[in-house]
């Protein structure tokens, strides 16, 4: 056993938790997880939040956040027990054996300093290199990775590069005191799907030519495939299943793996237009105020009554804009927008309140977009009221229905938003705006911040209710396979503008432009080999480049 | 231009454009004061006629506007005018004056700032623990007791009872920097500990504030230590709130030191200021209110500028 750079033991993780109107207590959140990492072998921990991925990620560098602590196990490094060391040998391994890139490079780096100064920082503090030999690697890193400039770019500060060039540059720093083990904690999750595919490859370059060994973190299954040696499941802070990346992928044991591994299980019908649609965007032209780009260029769409428009893009093509101006709170410079067979006002004040009642809204962060200081009925019950004027039995009765209907039980009547987790949530957003019974729910991202199971279930639910309410959704997302699961139409937008429009089985059969193509094989397929397939066949580059 | 260039330029003009209008204020405001300085250079028993001569004289009578801007015309040229009550340049007496006081400010300054800021690492290194607590209790203690009473407690321990420093202040231009120094140590002790405790605090807070960011944990995983943590990576994030802390309590020390400079009998500006305002001397109280404006004002724009130059994002434009 040589050769074996980590090996973890019974590893037991402990957090103290301060639930509202309870004593502080201590929960275990990973109940003892085993696994051993073979230098220059990749190690894929996968699951849902809470699994506790990211807290074995970082108890590889003895490390625990916020107020997680590791209570028990032992953590092998090297042929010492890192957990049994001094703060000052911690100090060394961190930085120096193992180093760690995060989820949000734009996070993760000092916007004060320059992005040289701290690729090469821990490579230096840990004596290393000097700084001459240091910079020469961390160049050198930057032309491994494919970033633009790799001689100059290291002079320039983290908000003068594009997110998927940081998160390279995260890599780098990674990589520079030429550690033995890389945490990878969720490396591509914050960025674009077609940026996702070449930090992707660069990582796995990385990995390969540096013999660097690596735990590659993360939810997605389909990217984890993609990288690792070994696959770790995990739930709840248990190991569901542990193989080869082959035996996880192609012959599953646990039902929750092949949960995981299924495709979606939602299947939509595509509906014809029919005679009027109930919102009709014609030639919208929109930029925000003090900026002399235009964000959308002439834009055209049209959503009928009960069906759902999926406005799909990446960040930066302007479709949240574009769900900003038909709510009127950014009046376009040119073109106009009809609902229900009349013209709506271009600004919010000149809207009526039938207008704002038959326009509803849902928001990507459910638990932002309620108070927390509301409970749950009071929530529901505020559009009723409102709108209907509803007040006691009446209203009580109604909110009791609207619950029903998202599948929660009266108990939840009560509750505030703190006590739900964040599928409830998003349900209980989804019926404070069916509560103003609208005629169009503009629904922004709402399935982003949600793990896929759950996320499943909220896909369902919009689904079944659109049938009972007959309401139309314009639903904006960069998720393609959301877009396959639940529209009717489909509108791709690249730069502000409407790059290919129709329905859905015609916008997603060939022949594709280019952008679409791009879009549409940069979705991580569950097979192994998939990334070296798509570098190899693409036509053109990715947008956050 | 950059950016950063066009918003210190905004910010300078808009300086001046705040002075001006201070300068509106403090004119106004000394017009609508009751009192009469005639009366009070004349005493009671003055009779009508030789009131109104004097009011005459001193050009009382002319209409408000064109003494403002005659006023404001000199101050820009360096003559804030005679003084009233005994006949001398403003500008002369107040000369002297206000270097006595940005004396005593700048030792007060060149001990509190970076002893708040020492004091501020020192209780993020040591965050709800005793030294920070320590901290805190001694300079919120030292913030809360009236200063006066600070100054008296002092004199008495330290100049009647110890002996170390004299308890009066007096200093004049034929006395050595040791001499001044030795004259000005007590009320420089009360001024730091009435300034300490809000920048220790600020300085406290945003780094506290910098040290929940993710950079942090990535310092922290690259195996830095503690101190290096803060210094390298939390205190430049943390400037632009403490520098404005800063410069606020630099602008006290210039402009809020009345009470001190009258306990000691400092010639400074504060004690000039009182001794003309109980003597309704409208042009001094006038000329001190236009230059207490101008550092108070000053002191805020470098904060501002400070700001703005420690913000990449400005400095070094996309």
């Amino acid at each position: 056993m040589s050769d074996t750079l980590v090996k973890v033991r019974d590893l037991k993780i402990g957090a103290t938790v301060y639930p509202p109107g309870e004593k502080p207590h201590d929960i275990e959140i990973v109940h003892g997880v085993s696994f051993d990492l073979a230098a220059g072998k990749v190690l894929g921990l996968i699951g849902e939040s809470g699994a506790g991925k990211s807290t074995i990620g970082l108890a590889a560098m003895a490390y625990g956040r916020g107020g997680v602590r590791i209570t028990g196990g032992e953590v092998w490094v090297n042929g010492r027990d890192i957990l049994k060391s001094g703060l000052g040998d911690v100090r060394k391994l961190r930085g120096g054996e193992v180093t760690y890139v995060s989820q949000s490079a734009a996070a993760s780096f000092n916007p004060a300093k320059k992005i040289m100064e701290q690729v090469t920082e821990a490579a230096i503090v840990q004596g290393k290199f000097g700084r001459k030999e240091a910079e020469d690697r961390a160049r050198e890193l930057f032309a491994k990775l494919g970033l633009p400039d790799p001689d100059n770019i290291g002079e320039r500060y983290p908000h003068q590069v594009s997110g998927g060039q940081l998160q390279r540059c995260m890599t780098a720093l990674a990589l520079c005191p030429e550690p033995d083990l890389v945490v990878f904690d969720e490396p591509t999750t914050a960025l674009d799907v077609t940026t996702q595919i070449d930090v992707l490859k660069a990582i796995k370059e990385a990995i390969k030519d540096t013999g660097v060994a690596a735990l590659y973190i993360t939810h997605d299954l389909a990217v984890v495939a993609q990288v690792s040696d070994d696959i770790m499941v995990l739930r709840m802070g248990d190991t569901v299943e542990y193989g080869s990346v082959d035996q996880i992928i192609n012959n599953p044991q646990e039902d929750y793996t092949k949960a995981l591994v299924s495709v979606r299980s939602i299947e939509h019908e595509e509906k014809a237009p029919t005679a009027e649609p109930v919102l009709s965007v014609k030639n919208i032209t929109a930029r925000y105020k003090g900026t002399k780009f235009d964000v959308l260029h002439d834009v055209s769409v049209d959503l009928y009554p009960g069906q759902t428009l999926a406005v799909v893009g990446e960040s930066g093509s302007g479709k949240s804009t574009l769900a900003r101006v038909i709510t009127g709170l950014l009046p376009p410079r040119e073109g106009e927008i009809s609902f229900a067979g009349r013209k709506l006002s271009p600004d919010l004040d000149g809207r009526s309140l039938e207008d704002l009642r038959e326009l509803q809204m849902i928001y990507q962060m459910a638990d932002v977009a309620m108070n927390p200081r509301q409970t749950v009925g009071t929530i529901i019950g505020r559009p009723l009221e409102f709108y209907f004027g509803m007040r006691g039995a009446e209203k009580r009765k109604r909110i009791l229905e609207l619950l029903e209907e998202i599948e929660l039980g009266p108990e939840f009547l009560d509750r505030y938003p703190a006590e739900l987790s964040g599928g409830q949530k998003q349900r209980v957003c989804i019926a404070r705006s069916l509560a103003a019974k609208p005629k169009l729910i503009i629904c922004d991202e709402v399935t982003s911040a949600l793990d896929p199971l759950v996320a499943d279930g909220i896909l369902k639910l919009l689904l079944d209710l659109q049938k009972i309410e007959d309401v139309a959704y314009l639903f904006i997302t960069h998720d393609l396979a959301t877009v396959k699961a639940i529209s009717d139409n489909i509108a791709v937008m690249y730069q502000g503008k409407v790059q290919r429009y129709g329905g859905k089985t015609e916008v997603l059969t060939p022949p594709f432009d280019d952008y679409t193509d791009l879009l549409l094989s940069s979705v991580p397929e569950m097979k192994l080999g998939w990334l070296e397939e798509v570098i190899a066949h693409r036509k053109m580059e990715s947008a956050g480049n | 231009m950059g950016p950063a260039l066009k918003l210190v330029v905004q910010r300078v003009a808009l300086g001046l454009l705040l002075l001006l209008a201070c300068s509106v204020l403090i004119f106004a405001g000394t017009m609508i004061l009751p009192g009469d300085v005639a009366q009070s250079i004349l005493g009671q028993s003055a009779t009508p006629e030789a009131l109104a001569n004097l009011r005459e004289e001193l050009g009382v009578n002319d209409p408000p506007v064109q003494r403002y801007f005659e006023w404001l015309f000199n101050a820009l040229q360096g003559d804030l005018g005679t003084a009233l009550t005994n006949g001398r340049s403003i500008t002369e007496s107040i000369g002297s004056r206000l270097g006595n006081t940005l004396f005593l400010a700048f030792w007060a300054a060149v001990i509190s700032v970076p002893l708040a800021i020492f004091l501020g690492l020192l209780a993020v290194r040591y965050k709800d623990r005793w030294p920070d607590k320590l901290i805190s209790a001694v300079t919120l203690a030292s913030i809360s007791i009236p200063e006066f009473l600070i100054g008296y407690l002092l004199m008495y321990l330290v100049a009647v009872k110890l002996r170390w420093f004299p308890s009066v202040s007096m200093i004049n231009d034929t006395m050595s920097l040791g001499e001044k120094l030795s004259a000005i140590a007590i009320p420089v002790a009360v001024l730091t500990l009435v300034v300490l405790a809000h920048m220790m605090r600020m300085t406290r807070a945003a780094i506290l504030n910098v040290m929940q960011s993710a950079y942090i944990e990535t310092a922290e995983l690259k195996g830095l230590n503690m101190f290096q943590v803060i210094a390298r990576h939390a205190f430049p994030n943390a400037i632009a709130p403490i520098v404005n802390v800063v410069m606020l309590n630099l602008a006290y020390l210039v402009v809020g030191v009345v009470v001190i400079e009258v306990v000691f009998t400092y010639p400074g500006m504060g004690q000039y200021l009182v001794d003309h305002v109980s003597k309704r001397d409208v042009p001094v109280v006038q000329a001190c209110g236009l230059i207490f404006a101008a550092v108070y004002i000053g002191l805020n724009l470098i904060a501002d500028v400070v700001s703005i130059l420690s913000n990449p994002r400005l400095r070094h434009p996309k």
